[in-house]
């Protein structure tokens, strides 16, 4: 195995946690633990606490796009509404419908809620800011996100419920299609990079902005774009966000969730959000790379601008029926990104890129 | 020995799962609890391979097969004879057909690893890189190979197209 911890700007901090334990007379085994599980917790707090703001946004940028104000009642301009939403789903009553599937109905939302957060391991927040430079990067963050799928569809089996169930099949249909183009585009920026590993594909786009794939003329744009759609697709948001259309479905997957679970639901679709853009930043938009800021600064404000990107797409588009989500998903960029694909290695080929 | 006479903790907690879910797999009666078995089963492979440096294989594997199995599900939930009512009934008729092909199968294949004496190794370490490898190696030395399951894999969609499709459309 060749997990390289490279934490260098958290450095001091784990220096400092090394010494203390060490000089407690604790193992070896049991510090590494320790720090890991340290790690863990800090990973941990910083996306819930990133879920919880965009839940906060979306609803301001959804309330502002339908000239309302949303909410407004908690602090300057709501900004602690979703804190307080989050304490209420806590208190609320976990209505166990009787005719579930038990163990399916109990383990859904935790096997969503950690698949969600499973992406993180490998992603480079900043210049060294990584837990783990896997050299499968890339490959490593599509394998853990088929784990949402299979947890949506448990989600609707488990519940014993018509929409629910028709809602997580539609989520598995829909996830198995797009991860297609998804991984057709992606791979362009793979067949650039010559790694699958974050820090490499990162370091590809060093120097200037025009190194940055999304500039890399023509493939690189319609990568971005068809990567963009499809990545939509996998986080199921609108406009395909078919598993959960309010209007057919009441709710889709998560119908009969309520209190806890339905919160660990809501919070795992706002840190696959945050996913997508995150490995957008990361493959497409130079990563940490940037001048005068810290590079974890860069990288947050691109995934922002990402996140943005999404949210205005979000509610600026109606929703596509179940049938045209299919045909645009194979009629149109199955065949788009495999030729997009082809004509980046040809450039590759040729040697016509810098 | 070296490390692999004491494969560690991780090891045997790996298989202790592969071995259990495995058997679920087969004993469930439920396809759909048999289909998450077998999500963790694979799972559990995936993590033999991370634990024998190949993480290609690993990520392969996870991405490959557990998206397969998503599909699996849909097509027990599709068997379900009135949706989401009644639940579907996985069973096992030819128990004793299937429990004499496992042992002779299995038991075959533990003789032989046990009455093999010298085994083919490499002393090379891994490469730390391993991924540029498989690469190189599947489009140079493995090509044909890599091309037949290609064409194997087409004729197997083509075919799938062909069943489901309406006869009269």
């Amino acid at each position: 195995m060749n997990l390289i911890v490279a934490v260098a700007e958290l450095d001091g901090l784990f220096t400092w946690l090394y010494t203390q334990l060490t000089a407690t007379g604790l193992g070896e085994p049991w510090v590494t633990i320790i720090q890991y599980g340290a790690l863990a917790a800090i990973m941990f707090g910083a996306l819930s606490l990133i879920a919880l703001i965009l839940v906060w946004w979306e609803r301001k940028i959804a309330a502002h796009i339908q000239q309302r104000f949303g909410p407004m009642r908690h602090g300057w301009h709501g900004w602690y509404q979703t804190v307080m939403d989050a304490l209420k789903l806590l208190q609320k009553e976990d209505v166990d419908i009787t005719a579930r599937d038990k163990v399916v109905f109990f383990w859904a939302p935790v096997m969503c809620f950690v698949a969600a957060f499973l992406a993180y391991i490998v992603m480079p927040f900043g210049d060294g800011l990584i837990v783990a430079d896997l050299n499968i990067g890339i490959l490593y963050i599509l394998a853990v996100t088929t784990f949402t799928v299979i947890a949506l569809l448990m989600a609707g089996w488990g519940s014993n419920n018509k929409y629910a169930l028709l809602g997580g099949m539609r989520s598995a249909a829909q996830a198995v299609s797009y991860e297609i183009p998804m991984v057709a585009s992606i791979l362009v920026v793979v067949v650039f990079a010559g790694s699958l590993s974050m820090v490499d594909i990162v370091n590809a786009q060093s120097g200037y902005m025009w190194n940055w794939f999304i500039f890399r003329m023509p493939y690189g744009p319609i990568a971005f774009v068809t990567y963009i759609i499809a990545a939509t697709a996998e986080a199921n948001r609108t406009p395909f966000d078919m598993p959960e259309a309010e209007q057919e479905l009441v709710a889709g997957f998560n119908v009969e969730y309520s209190g806890m679970k339905f919160a660990m639901f809501f919070l795992a679709e706002f840190i696959n959000m945050f996913t997508v853009s995150a490995i957008a930043t990361t493959l497409f938009l130079g990563g940490w790379h940037g001048a005068f800021l810290p590079s974890w600064a860069w990288f947050f404000l691109k995934t922002i601008a990402m996140v943005f990107l999404l949210m205005v797409i979000r509610w600026t588009y109606p929703r596509l029926r179940v049938d045209q989500l299919m045909e645009f998903a194979w009629k149109f960029l199955v065949p788009l990104t495999f030729a997009n694909l082809l004509l980046g290695a040809w450039f590759k080929w040729a040697g016509w890129y810098w | 020995m070296n490390e692999a006479a004491n494969p560690g903790i991780v090891f045997w907690v790996l298989s202790a799962i592969i071995l259990v879910t495995g058997f679920m797999v087969v004993s469930l009666k439920n396809i759909f609890h048999c289909a998450i078995a077998l999500v963790l089963c694979l799972s559990g492979v995936a993590g033999i391979f991370v634990l024998l440096g190949a993480e290609f294989l690993a990520g392969a594997q996870v991405l490959i097969y557990v998206g397969a199995v998503a599909i699996l599900m849909i097509f027990g939930v599709m068997l379900t004879s009135n949706l989401a009512g009644k639940k579907i009934i996985a069973t096992t008729s030819n128990a004793m057909v299937a429990f004499f092909a496992t042992v002779l199968f299995g038991g075959g294949t533990i003789v032989t690893i046990f009455m093999t004496d010298v085994w083919r190794y490499s002393s090379e370490s891994l490469p730390i890189d391993n991924v540029m490898f498989i690469g190189k190696l599947l489009m140079t030395e493995f090509m044909l190979p890599f091309e037949v399951v290609s064409v194997l894999l087409l004729a197997a969609m083509i075919g799938a197209i062909v069943l489901a499709r309406d006869e009269e459309s």
